[in-house]
């Protein structure tokens, strides 16, 4: 199941994610999944669980889940059920929660995830069923007290639930990432990790190679693949731990805090969870004709693993680069735009993955939030190649850009970036700083080939910044190498 | 299957039911009577029979994803219990 | 003008022999000077009820009379209505001014009815005497020592008493069919799917039933065709064409193939109950109908599978009860279990909190598959056997009850003989089917009904059914002695 030891440990990782599905209004209800909204605007008669009040399914959370269902190879349940998880919590407001259990709108598919060193791996979807989210408690600004918002409630879901085939926080991430891909290709879920948009649980145990699986612990509140990672590792060694001091793992629910990397126990309830599911009586059995699948089949958008076969074809991206690009619509949308733009993929491919993603993450902006447009990139990459700019000045121009100075164009011209063309105007300042600096023409006349090669370098810096860089580098070497010759 | 004061406990609570101790016996009691009344469903041949949730066996309609249902938050909030700042209040939630 | 049906009291509208407001006052004052004795209503709403019946008179005079125009009708207090308390029996919802109106009493506004007010039933409809309300027990005008019936007992006492000439209940097992036998009055609970639950307080979704309760079938057809029809709210409510039920009244029955089930006539029935529905079913025999014997072996497993079913969705639907949103709220509540248990614990009486006790633990884990599941299967069973029977058939008949109305408090402390009382009228709740109780005469002084029972849909055919009775009998026009 695992595929390394950690100190002589397996560890073994399973996912369950929820995916807030991009409808217009609620699974149950026609009120608005709209976000950001004084508290309980959106919370109708419906999600509020006012008596009398009853549940219509939405006919597009249905075939959310049908698409993601097709674009995992799942078996679509053609029969699904809905039923009631019935527990009491204030931000649930009917004292259960309509889920599926024993007959799913997806049964069994798959995922496959490339790892860095090039492996590709298959993990295992048991099952993804359609449920509705639960409102939000709010702790802040109540003296005390806490507040109940349920604008939430009745937000559709679809729950993931993978098989435990992941054996490191590499391959959860990289399991995590292709889901998020493909949710995103699909359209049915926006992604947007940080507002709980799509929330990730891992479950995490480990044993000893050939032992029974260990007692397994739930992590949540992970928000970003990057607390994802951390989460999990700090839980591996947290059971490594208590287990190689002889103490047991006991189960639990973990709540993991990013901004210290630490992790808590949740309080523990003193009952054990008897949900009592049972067929919802409000609702009916949901049918799933041949025709619709085929439909919704035909339909379905260009997946990751297609675009990224397309990316090595059409722009000759490594695996591994165009799986990157490929990794979220949003990126994919980003660097085809760039690429498109820019005349050039390769070079587009390189900012998009070099320069824009360290700038990204710096900020903890996504891309779909970039400061510098697509567009923009394709203007730059264009400059780049026409030789307007050399690439020193592309990164001041992109910084510029990104600092919302305008177009490239604009600010190459603002700022008079644009390279020096004229040969004789180089030449001139060339011939000034070769005579400013007899020493150290003397030493590089002295010297051999390799080492005149690293000396040349103190020549062209001279002429770059006598030039405030905007001469062509290739140019002012070529024409040092002339002049410095013996 | 009898069930005793502390399997009404356990209901209870899950269930969200106040049970003293006065009443837990008499209770008890009663719910022995209705679950062996129950019981005779025991007595069934019920081996190869779908269970039957609705009487109809049709199937859910669906509907369309269009916003329909207005904002009620004027109407709801001045029947609740405690609220403020359009939210419902419940004594503090520890998670 | 209380002697009359509301089929009489339409056409007295329309020649304009008395106005809706005359009509409504003369109820209002009815229900005021003799509520005291029963108990009836829990809400009275009179000042709406004058202003809808002035705008009844104004259509009426545009000539714009629909089918019930001008009508008063008392709802039972499971039905929502906007700016109305509406408290289902329950100290739980004594607070409780519904946001929203339910389905049934918008289709019914919608054809011109006039809401009388609210009337009193058993707790969240869980009860066969009326006994379990928050307000009170509604008392039987036949005899104000004994019970109505329930749950829609206050439904059927304002009718018997004539405080109210038409009203609405709901029927999960049988609360629309006993409290009409008891008092004397006819009830129809429709095909489950066929009236709309928008806005009806859940009590066992997939039992729950709306319906009508008149003076006789012609004026239960009358209801059924406002109540009636899709509603794209209730996922469970279905798109079938509404039949013409008052044009089928009429109709002659003969070659009509009455079934009559053999345990609907157990060698424990009470002799005179027996009796007076066989004389019920000799009746249409004379007017050309044949009796078929006919046999539903699983409809003794009812009674079971009901009280497993019932309960356990009850639980469920009851959960929302929380002291968060709406309804009661404990006083000072020290932190959210407390909250819990605390406005459950005083919200709830104590039947509301035995089946969901039941229904909680036939639901959790280990119990399920013996209980709700098996349930479930039994369910199957009987649906076949009426499945079958109706192959045979065209309706079936028996008593609507085993005994008449009982005195109050004698079944208190007897809960699982209470529930047995249900056994003619549970099967039919749990294969969904239409039924109807209607008067067919007295045993020792009180009423006693006689069952009805349709194929999916037959609604009308009951109707019919009924109705050529009470051609031939007057059996619906007594009136109890001291409400005359």
């Amino acid at each position: 199941m695992s595929s390394s030891l950690h100190n002589g440990w397996e560890v073994v990782i399973g996912l369950e994610v929820h995916v807030q599905l991009a409808t217009r209004s609620k699974i149950f209800s026609g009120a608005s999944t709209a976000t950001g909204d004084a508290p309980n605007s959106h919370a109708s008669l419906i999600d509020l669980g006012m008596p009398g009040t009853l549940p219509v399914v939405n006919k597009e959370a249905i075939r959310n889940a049908v698409r993601f269902g097709l674009a995992i190879n799942a078996d679509i349940g053609r029969r699904s059920v809905f039923e009631r998880k019935n527990y009491f919590y204030p931000d649930l407001p009917k004292g259960y929660q309509t889920t599926q259990l024993a007959e799913p709108i997806v049964g069994a598919g798959e995922v496959v995830i490339q790892l860095e060193d090039g492996r590709e791996k298959t993990v295992r979807i048991h099952h993804a069923h359609l449920e509705e989210d639960a409102g939000k408690s709010l702790h802040e600004d109540f003296h005390g007290q806490t507040g109940i918002d349920l604008n939430r409630a009745g937000t559709p879901l679809i729950e993931i639930v993978s098989e435990p085939d992941m054996g490191n926080a590499e391959e959860a991430v990289a399991f995590a990432r292709k889901l998020h891909a493909i949710v995103t290709s699909l359209g049915v879920c926006d992604g947007d990790m940080s507002q709980g948009n799509m929330r990730f649980d891992v479950n995490i145990s480990v044993r000893r190679p050939g032992e029974p699986l260990g007692t397994r612990t739930e992590t949540k509140n992970l928000n970003s693949f990057r607390f994802m990672e951390k989460a999990i590792k700090l839980e591996v060694e947290r059971q490594i731990d208590v287990l190689e001091d002889g103490g047991k793992i006991v189960q639990e629910t973990r709540l993991y805090n990013g901004e210290t990397n630490t992790a808590r126990s949740m309080r523990t309830k003193e009952d054990a969870n008897d949900y009592r599911y049972f067929p919802c009586p409000d609702l009916l059995p949901v049918l799933v004709s041949e025709e619709e699948i085929d439909t919704l089949r035909a339909e379905l958008p260009e997946l990751p693993d297609a675009r990224q076969a397309r990316y090595v074809e059409q722009y000759q991206l490594s695996d591994y680069d165009a799986g990157l690009l490929s990794g979220s619509i949003a990126t994919a949308r980003y660097f085809e735009a760039a690429a498109q733009h820019g005349g050039d993929a390769k070079l587009a491919a390189n900012w998009v993955m070099g320069e824009l993603a360290a700038r990204l993450n710096s900020e903890d902006k996504d891309i779909a939030d970039s400061p510098v447009s697509a567009e923009q990139l394709g203007q730059l990459i264009l400059r780049l190649k026409d030789g307007t700019i050399s690439s020193k000045i592309a990164k001041q121009v992109f910084e510029a850009c990104w600092n919302g100075e305008g177009d490239p164009d604009a600010i190459i011209e603002a700022k008079g970036l644009k390279q020096m063309s004229d040969t004789g105007e180089l030449e001139k300042i060339v011939d000034q700083v070769i005579a400013d600096s007899p020493a150290q023409v003397e030493d590089y006349r002295s010297a051999d080939d390799a080492k005149r090669k690293k000396k040349i370098g103190y020549f062209v810096g001279q002429v770059m910044k006598a030039t405030q860089g905007k001469a062509n580098p290739q140019q002012v070497n070529q024409l040092l190498q002339q002049k410095l010759a013996p | 299957m009898a069930i005793d004061s502390q399997v009404v406990a356990r209901v209870a609570h899950l269930a969200r039911l106040q049970v003293d101790d006065g009443e837990s016996e008499a209770l008890s009691e009663r719910l022995n009577e209705i679950l062996g009344m129950v019981d005779q469903l025991q007595q069934a041949d019920v081996s190869d029979v779908e269970p039957l949730a609705h009487p109809l066996e049709v199937s859910q309609p669906l509907r369309d994803d269009r916003v329909t249902e207005p904002d009620v938050r004027d109407k709801v909030l001045p029947i609740a219990p405690a609220s403020e700042e359009g939210c419902f209040l419940v004594p503090r939630v520890i998670e | 003008m209380h002697d009359k049906t509301l089929t009489e009291l339409r056409a007295g509208l329309q020649a304009k022999d008395f106005s809706a407001r005359e009509l409504t006052e003369h109820f209002l004052g009815r229900i005021q000077a003799r509520d005291g004795e029963l108990n009836s209503f829990v809400t009275v709403t009179g000042e709406q009820a004058l202003a809808q019946a002035d705008a009844a008179d104004q259509a009426i005079a545009a000539g714009d009379q629909r089918l019930l125009t001008g009508l008063p009708i008392a709802h039972k207090d499971i039905f929502c209505t906007e700016g109305v308390r509406t408290s289902c029996g329950s100290r739980m919802l004594d607070n409780f001014i519904a946001p929203y109106t339910a389905t049934v009493v918008d289709n019914m506004a919608r054809e011109g009815a006039i809401m009388l007010g609210k009337t009193n039933m058993d707790e969240f409809a869980m009860g066969s005497s009326n006994e379990t309300s928050f307000y009170g027990p509604v008392r039987n005008p036949w005899d104000t020592e004994r019970v109505p019936g329930g749950s829609s007992g206050g439904a059927a006492a304002c009718l018997a008493a004539r405080l109210a000439p038409g009203a609405t209940g709901t029927d999960t097992g049988g609360s629309i069919r006993q409290p009409a036998a008891l008092n004397g009055v006819t009830g129809l609970k429709p095909t489950y799917g066929r009236v709309s639950r928008w806005g009806m307080i859940a009590f066992a979704s997939s039992l729950d039933q709306a319906g009508p309760l008149g003076l006789s079938a012609a004026d239960c057809a009358l209801m059924l065709q406002a109540m009636a029809g899709h509603d794209d709210k209730d996922s469970t409510c279905l798109n079938e064409p509404v039949d013409d039920y008052l044009g089928a009244l009429e109709q002659n029955l003969d070659g009509l193939r009455i079934g009559v089930p053999e345990e609907f006539f157990p060698d424990n029935l009470d002799g005179a109950i027996a009796d007076n529905a066989r004389d019920a079913m000799r009746e249409l025999e004379k007017q050309g109908a044949k009796l078929v014997k006919v046999s539903l072996p699983s409809i003794k497993l009812s009674v079971p599978a009901y009280y497993v079913i019932a309960p356990a969705e009850a639980s469920s639907n009851l959960s929302r009860f929380d002291g968060v949103r709406f309804g009661y709220r404990c006083e000072a509540p020290k932190d959210l279990e407390d909250l819990y248990k605390r406005s459950r614990s005083e919200g709830f009486g104590a039947e509301v909190k035995r089946r969901i006790l039941v229904g909680t633990y036939a639901l959790s884990a280990g119990y399920y598959d013996a209980y709700y599941k098996r349930a479930q299967q039994v369910r199957r069973l009987i649906r076949d056997d009426f499945a079958r029977a109706f192959k045979e058939v065209d309706v079936l008949m028996g008593p609507t009850s085993p005994e008449t109305a009982f005195k109050l408090g004698a079944k208190a402390d007897d809960p699982v003989n209470m529930y047995m009382a249900d056994v003619f009228t549970i099967a039919v709740n749990l294969a969904g089917l239409p039924a109807l109780s209607m008067p067919s005469g007295f045993v020792d002084g009180l009423p006693a009904g006689t069952q009805v029972i349709g194929n999916y849909f037959q609604e009308g055919r009951i109707l019919n059914v009924a109705h050529r009775y009470q051609m031939a009998t007057d059996w619906h026009q007594r009136i109890p002695g001291a409400f005359q």
